[in-house]
């Protein structure tokens, strides 16, 4: 028998149609649904009169334009309460479940979706989301989708997909002490570029993989769009099951042993060819900082500055000196000789229980430096609960950092947290282009340990320093 | 959908790799709801200065490049974000068609939901174009797209490779939603042999 992928395995299993040199129709298990990328597309259906055909498959809820300050004020940007206002409408008339500002639920698509049980190994999911690969790290395939596919995936079910080529990236070693899944997938998208996966389902394996969280796997997923992918995934095993099982969403019983049965399944048969692979030792990765426009402008947290003359192609060296130029830069500077203004820790990326727990050994006992403002930005309502039941939200206020409510916030900055033109940023978030946190704002993208610790030196720091300690 | 069949236009220059679609269209434009009405948002804070004035350094912004409607692009146009509004923002900017060595997938799928034609050329034909953009004020290309084939005045001609299915649905400005509905059997089926508990097939509906 042919030996199959995990992703050969999913995409066969969900197969509605097929004919040879055409899209294939691809049944959609989990449609998540924001307030950003899904008015048109309920418009689209209302003009066509359309309904959706499974709402139950359907979950919504609002992240990227929330607030993140106190929950029972008014909304104060009039545009962004429209479009809350209109999902909200738009979940009411076509039914779907909607997990609100005022509901216990609420937080970032790709955090509420594993917290509450949705997202299971060998599922199709969808969201009109780049990080919709989140979901990857449950062995499932995930991947972002435009407005128009949203329209689709509502009225049908179902998507058109060329078939991927499939990729695997081997991690060989474990991870040194005060080096994080964060800094892995930083150093793998430096490694491969940020176009090194266009066209691929991306399969992280190998033993640092094997070693990783569950929480920690969605890290590494999280990114794989910013190495270009269409998705990235990791194989279920016991720690998947482990997470599972209990949650709401999640079977019971008899039904629970049943499923994972079936999911044990699904790993990639040994001696599956994929279409790439490629493997890298991690055994000696020093954490990593982003210094540049894109998340593949990476480098150690030891290292400087690169000197753009020194790049192989005249594009390279031009997008170099470009970022370089932006970031206000030189050639050459120490990384941990930048002084930092403000401090992002949140995300998809990392706003998870474990991400705040890891910032919050470092923050505690110590201060933010003056002149630094840092905001810890909880993923969810139900991450945010967790954490003020570990104390965790006290850490923090005492080391003076802002403690608020669950959303997308400062990674994307479409709500009021923003940053200023020139402000210099060390962000827990997954893009640091430009303007990406606010216009003429330079943001560097790190682990949640390193965001802590630099907050707290004022400029970047080697964490494992402080690890040691 | 808008059928796209053969067109003629002139050709705006973006020398950069890695546009990703948060320079296309920043995130302060996706508050809206309206599928329209993004012209002003393209490029914005390329296009424009603090003060809301054009910003003369952006190559585009210049009077020869007024009425563009194919954008000449570089490797991985288009990474980063899912949001269709940077092609829809290109489209309500003027743009047909769009030439570069490689694109990001998930901007290159939203092209063609909006009757946008992203094309991959290879490396040294989009070199060569650039060079002849900026040397031919007003260079115009026609881009044929039942023949695949781009040209010129000066006699270039270029051929193209796109998925005939894509193709076709340009070119008859198909529906992808009412296409899939005629499928819709199909879809009942799926679904009842999940229903029956197949397993590993939707598990959320169990």
């Amino acid at each position: 028998m042919k030996r199959r992928t995990l992703f050969d395995k999913i995409w066969e299993n969900h197969l509605v149609y097929e004919e040879e040199d055409k899209p294939s129709l691809i049944y959609v298990d989990l449609h998540l649904v924001h307030e950003v990328t899904s008015p048109q597309a309920f418009e689209g259906m209302r003009l066509a009169g359309r309904h959706v055909r499974r709402p139950e498959l359907t979950v919504a809820t609002m992240d990227h334009n929330v607030p993140t300050w106190d929950r029972s004020l008014p909304i104060t940007d009039p545009i962004s309460l429209k479009q809350i206002n209109t999902l909200e409408n738009n979940c009411r008339e076509f039914g779907i479940q909607l997990y609100g500002l005022d509901s216990p639920r609420q937080g970032i698509v790709h955090v509420i979706g594993p917290e509450l049980g949705l997202t299971q190994p060998g599922m199709t999911i969808v969201c009109g989301d780049s990080h919709t690969s989140t979901h990857g790290a449950f062995g499932a395939l995930a991947f972002g989708i435009g407005t128009s596919e949203v329209e689709h995936v509502l009225s049908t079910q179902c998507l058109w997909q060329m078939k991927p080529k499939t990729f695997r990236i081997n991690i060989a070693g474990n991870l040194p002490t005060g080096v994080t899944a964060k800094d892995l997938i930083l150093f793998i998208i430096r490694s491969i570029g940020t176009d090194g996966a266009t066209g691929h389902v991306v399969e992280y394996a190998g033993q640092a993989i094997r070693n990783l969280s569950v929480e920690e796997r969605m890290t590494v997923c999280n990114m794989s769009i910013e190495g270009g992918a269409r998705a990235g995934m990791i194989a279920s095993d016991e720690k998947t099951y482990a997470y599972l099982e209990g949650r709401e969403g999640v079977a019971k019983g008899k039904e629970f042993d049943e499923r994972v049965q079936f999911w044990r399944t699904l790993p990639s048969d040994e001696d599956a060819k994929f279409d790439r692979d490629v493997t890298f030792n991690v055994s000696d990765l020093p954490p990593q900082v982003s210094w540049g426009t894109n998340p593949g402008m990476v480098t150690d947290v030891t290292g400087r500055i690169v000197d753009p003359d020194s790049l192989g192609t005249e594009n390279e060296r031009k997008a170099a000196k470009r970022a370089i130029e932006y970031m206000g830069l030189e050639p050459g500077k120490r990384i941990e000789d930048l002084n930092i203004d403000k401090v992002f820790i949140g995300s998809c990326t990392n706003s998870r229980i474990e991400d705040l727990r890891e910032a919050s050994r470092i923050a505690a006992g110590r201060h933010v430096a003056a002149g630094v403002s840092a905001l810890v930005v909880p993923g969810s309502q139900k991450v945010k609960a967790q954490a003020e039941k570990e104390g965790l939200d006290k850490i923090f206020t005492d080391a003076g950092f802002e403690w608020r409510e669950s959303g997308c916030s400062m990674c994307l900055g479409m709500n009021p947290d923003i940053l200023k033109p020139g402000e210099r940023c060390a962000s827990t978030s997954n893009r640091n282009f430009e303007g990406r946190q606010g216009a003429g704002g330079r943001t560097h993208l790190v682990s949640p340990a390193m965001a802590a610790a630099a907050a707290i030196a004022g400029h970047f720091v080697d964490v494992r320093n402080w690890e040691k300690a | 959908m808008k059928r796209f069949t053969r067109f003629e236009g002139t050709v705006a220059p973006l020398d950069l790799v890695n546009v990703d679609t948060d320079q296309i269209i920043p995130k302060q434009f996706l508050k809206r709801i309206e599928r329209t009405g993004f012209e002003d948002a393209l490029f914005f804070d390329w296009r424009f200065k603090a003060d809301g004035t054009l910003n003369p350094a952006f190559e585009m912004n210049a009077d020869r490049y007024k009425g563009v409607s194919v954008l000449l692009a570089r490797t991985n146009f288009g990474c980063g974000s899912s949001r269709e509004h940077a092609p829809w923002a290109l489209s309500d900017y003027g743009f047909r068609a769009i030439l570069a060595p490689s694109f990001a997938d998930i901007f290159f799928n939203n092209c063609f939901k909006n009757g946008l034609l992203p094309i991959v050329l290879d490396e040294a034909t989009v070199d060569d174009l650039f060079n002849r953009v900026r040397e031919t004020e007003g260079y115009r290309l026609t881009i044929d797209l039942e023949n695949n084939r781009i040209t010129a005045d000066d006699g270039l001609e270029i051929h193209f490779d796109l998925d005939p299915f894509r193709k076709k649905c340009l070119l008859e400005g198909l529906d992808d939603i009412g296409l899939t509905l005629q499928h819709e059997a199909r879809i009942d089926e799926y679904e009842k042999s999940f229903e029956l508990g197949k397993p590993g097939s939707s598990p959320a509906t169990h």
